[in-house]
């Protein structure tokens, strides 16, 4: 099962604590995230999927590669970190 | 007469009311999403329910609901733009890139007639309008204004990177008569509630085009639209090139080429039920935005353009340099009350249509928009 962790940033305006999901790539891990938190979704990803652009995904600790389509891929053991860039706000 | 108005700043919401004594009644009551970007918001008639839009720099734009006169507010629906199809043709042709097929700001929201229950309007950068028929929670765009070759072929960003929707004005005596400000596409306009549009930007003038260009309807850039409500063929719009008004329902555009220090500026207010009088606040055109001489003024029309007021009376007189934005200027139901705010954070209202004004703050963050509760 793959570890998807938010900033605390967002908590402030959606819950979305820590849980484990199964997926091959972040596009599978987050969908499977946000089946559960449906909410969620719209903060971390624009209206075409892609993510926002001041934010972040790390997976275990690379950037991710792909913004666009998320198609960085997983293991089953991997953390996910989605955190806000320094920029805007 | 109006007792409240909002306020929305790039730091959060404020709720002013008429809730004093003396000769400053006017309190700032209640903040609200402080630190959080509120760039459009809409008292909804009736006085409790308002909508306000946030803009999330990392989060993106969302809107949240009151039901109570802004005491408490929730996370409701917001405009979300359809899936892009694949291979879709869809360049800005000023900028050579494909607009987004997201939302980028919130930048109108208005309510439909009466009769139109639960009917709101949303305009959004880059260029999408968004109609709700169930108060807003759920939204779709209008296909027919988004597909418009038009909307493709010649719709350009102004300020923004990419163009937007910043005024929705509804007939009230007919709410499928909608009229739509772009900034930069002219004037669009549906007579069915959305199903068709046309352009009605005629007789506007863009001097910031090739002179070859400058009258062409989808060059213009209207900053800020707005009707008289009790003779709504009065239309008044405060135009990136100086000011222009309508008699015609928006069809056609006359240019009134003198207006107190400028004809340039971003926000215009008009009178409810005289369709002569109208507020705007110049500045320093194009790219500089101050006010001429450091001094704030409002002018005034009592005579449908023929001749305005230079009205200073409470306002800074020296080395002032606000700024106010197409939404912060905003006139209430009797046409006495207005009230508006800058991008310096200071904030004036006027009972008497202008002739005096006091200061209610001096150091709010920048002001986006300002509207008063009906």
């Amino acid at each position: 099962m793959v570890s998807v962790q938010f900033t605390q940033n967002l908590q402030r305006h959606v819950a979305c604590g820590e849980r484990e999901v199964d997926g091959a790539t972040v596009r599978e891990v987050l969908d499977a995230y946000f089946a559960g938190n449906a909410q969620a979704r719209g903060y971390v990803v624009d209206d075409q999927g892609a993510l926002r652009h001041h934010m972040m995904i790390f997976v275990d600790g690379r950037p991710l590669a792909d913004r666009r389509e998320l198609s960085d891929a997983v293991r089953p053991d991997s953390t996910i970190h989605v955190l806000q860039a320094l920029s805007g706000g | 007469m109006a007792e409240r108005f909002y306020v929305g700043t790039r730091k959060g919401l404020f709720t002013v009311g008429r809730s004093g004594s003396g000769k400053s009644p006017w309190r700032i009551e209640r903040a609200a999403f402080l630190g959080d970007p509120v760039p459009m918001l809409l008292p909804e008639r009736g006085g409790e329910r308002v909508l306000a839009a946030l803009d999330h720099g990392h989060f993106g734009s969302k809107m949240h609901r009151s039901t109570d006169g802004g005491d408490t507010w929730a996370e409701v629906a917001v405009p979300t733009y359809p899936e892009k199809p694949e291979g879709e043709e869809d360049v800005d042709k000023f900028k050579g890139q494909p607009p987004p097929w997201a939302l980028k700001l919130v930048w109108a929201l208005e309510q439909g007639t009466p009769d139109q229950a639960g009917r709101l309007w949303c305009g959004t950068i880059p260029g999408g309008l968004f109609r709700s028929d169930d108060g807003g929670d759920s939204w779709d765009i209008v296909r027919s204004l988004w597909d418009h070759p038009d909307r493709k072929e010649h719709w350009f960003g102004g300020g923004a990177d990419w163009p937007g929707i910043h005024s929705v004005v509804v007939d009230p005596r007919d709410g499928d008569h909608v009229t739509c400000g772009v900034s930069c596409g002219g004037v669009w306009v549906t007579r069915d509630g959305g199903e068709t549009w046309g352009q009605s930007a005629h007789g506007m003038r863009a001097a910031y085009m090739p002179p070859e260009k400058a009258l062409e309807p989808d060059s213009q850039d209207p900053h800020c639209i707005r009707p008289c409500a009790a003779e709504p063929d009065v239309m008044w719009c405060q135009h990136h090139n100086g000011i222009f008004r309508s008699t015609s329902g928006g069809t056609k555009w006359t240019e009134i080429e003198e207006a107190g220090p400028s004809t340039f500026g971003f926000a215009v207010a008009a009178h409810p039920t005289d369709p002569r009088t109208a507020w705007f606040v110049p500045a320093v055109k194009d790219e500089k935005r101050y006010p001429h001489d450091g001094r704030v003024v409002v002018t005034r029309t009592r005579d449908g353009g023929e001749s305005f007021d230079v009205l200073t009376q409470g306002l800074p007189q020296e080395h002032a340099y606000d700024l106010v934005y197409r939404h912060a200027l905003a006139i209430d139901e009797t046409g006495e009350r207005l009230a508006f705010g800058s991008t310096t954070g200071n904030l004036w209202v006027t009972e008497d249509g202008g002739d005096s004004f006091q200061q209610l703050a001096t150091s709010l963050p920048p002001i986006y928009c300002v509207r008063f509760s009906s």
